[in-house]
């Protein structure tokens, strides 16, 4: 049970996907400046992080070990991820129409958000369990939903700040993702 | 057999990523079937925004056709019944910039107005009642035409076939009946209406109290 605990503190704070380990930045600061959508983003990362954290396990050690085809892991984890997003954008699209529309063309682009292809990667290479795995990619997609809902109240409140005009827009965005993250390396050595 | 395929790299890696492949299109095709959408849920929506005049202003036969042209990429100012508010609720929905309402398709009137037969000058030549869009009046061929006031959705197009001009557009008095309360402002109207220099602290009170010490010194120069 502990060991749970620490790989949920691991993930979602001392080594976060976005703020730590660089991973994910491109819906970071895409989806970011709406809370709502920020919060629509946060869900559907959640939900195929975590599927595609489980399914790649499965397909690793039933399929790729017992072949001795480790070497095809990213190639496979690659199809993985493509079906879980897929199969989440249909989900999305039959249920919540509004969203499907407000993400756009970030929902396809989970496929191209490295958090999901390095979570999956990584739990090869530290040989998780399966719960392990599914534990590890819940808690990226936490630690991921965490920042990126932060960083878009954040945002928000900068829309209406006073801003000097050169760093307006993007650039005060890059900068406080810069001090959101050395923030964040106050918690290294917590675990 | 399945020591062969084992054993040989790469038919193993071939048979491996086939059969991947193949499960994943089934499930895949599975939930295309299962979570098929019918129709475009957008349009509804886009329609219910739409004021539903079908007056055709915008260029298409009605509201219904317009949400389906918004839908499929179609510029959202063409409605002047719906004037600004419909664009904008229709920005907030598609999440796009609000444009302002386009000048080629007609101007937002300020007031609701009401088509108005001037009776005793009508010919009863039933070409009002062609073009009405929504069967809003009344009457036959030689004989005298009215309006049905509540079913009137103010869109103009009876004015221009009338070959004796007895038709006039007069605004709806507002009454005690349709007078409500206007709606308080949302808290990002109350946000913008606050100043930005009242929360923080910036550079530029302290320009302002230069420039208020400067005038006060050229003012001590002219006295």
């Amino acid at each position: 049970m502990q060991e749970f605990a620490v790989i949920l503190i691991s993930t979602i704070l001392v080594n976060n996907f976005v703020l730590v380990q660089f991973l994910g930045l491109c819906p970071f600061m895409g989806v970011s400046s709406k809370l709502e959508t920020a919060i629509g983003m946060a869900g559907a990362t959640t939900f195929v992080l975590t599927l595609a954290a489980m399914s790649s396990y499965m397909v690793n050690s039933w399929i790729l070990i017992p072949l001795n085809l480790e070497y095809l892991k990213t190639i496979s984890f690659i199809l993985v991820i493509a079906v879980v997003v897929q199969f989440t954008k249909m989900f999305i699209e039959k249920s919540s129409p509004l969203l499907y529309r407000v993400l756009g063309v970030f929902l396809p682009l989970i496929t191209t958000n490295c958090a999901v292809l390095g979570v999956a990667l990584q739990n090869t290479t530290k040989a998780h369990t399966f719960s392990e795995s599914t534990l590890y990619g819940f808690g990226a997609a936490i630690g991921f939903s965490l920042v990126l809902i932060l960083f878009s109240a954040m945002r928000e409140r900068l829309a209406v700040a006073d801003v000097p005009t050169p760093f307006k827009g993007a650039a005060i965005g890059m900068i406080t993702a810069g001090l959101m993250s050395l923030a964040f390396m106050g918690f290294s050595g917590l675990v | 057999m399945y020591d062969i395929i084992v054993q040989n790299p790469f038919s193993a890696a071939l048979v491996a990523l086939v059969s991947l492949s193949i499960i994943f299109g089934a499930i895949l095709g599975y939930a295309a079937v299962k979570f098929k959408v019918e129709g475009d849920p957008i349009v509804e929506q886009l329609d219910k925004l739409l004021p539903q005049t079908q007056c055709g202003q915008c260029g298409y036969p009605g509201c219904k056709p317009y949400a389906q042209a918004i839908a499929d990429g179609d510029a959202i100012n063409k409605c002047p019944p719906g004037g600004q508010t419909t664009i904008n609720a229709i920005a907030d929905l598609l999440d796009v910039e609000a444009p302002t309402l386009d000048a080629e398709h007609g101007e937002e009137s300020e007031v609701r107005t009401v088509a108005y037969i001037r009776e005793n000058e009508c010919i009863g030549c039933t070409k009002c009642i062609q073009a009405c869009p929504v069967d809003a009046i009344l009457g036959a061929a030689k004989l005298m035409h009215t309006v049905i006031a509540s079913e009137c959705t103010g869109c103009d197009l009876c004015v221009e076939p009338c070959p004796v001009d007895c038709i006039d557009m007069l605004p709806v008095e507002k009454g005690l009946s349709d007078w409500k309360w206007g709606l308080p402002p949302t808290v990002e109207e109350q946000i913008l209406t606050i100043n930005p220099k009242d929360i923080i602290a910036s550079d530029h009170q302290q320009v302002e109290g230069n420039n208020s010490k400067d005038s006060d010194d050229s003012r001590e120069k002219t006295a």
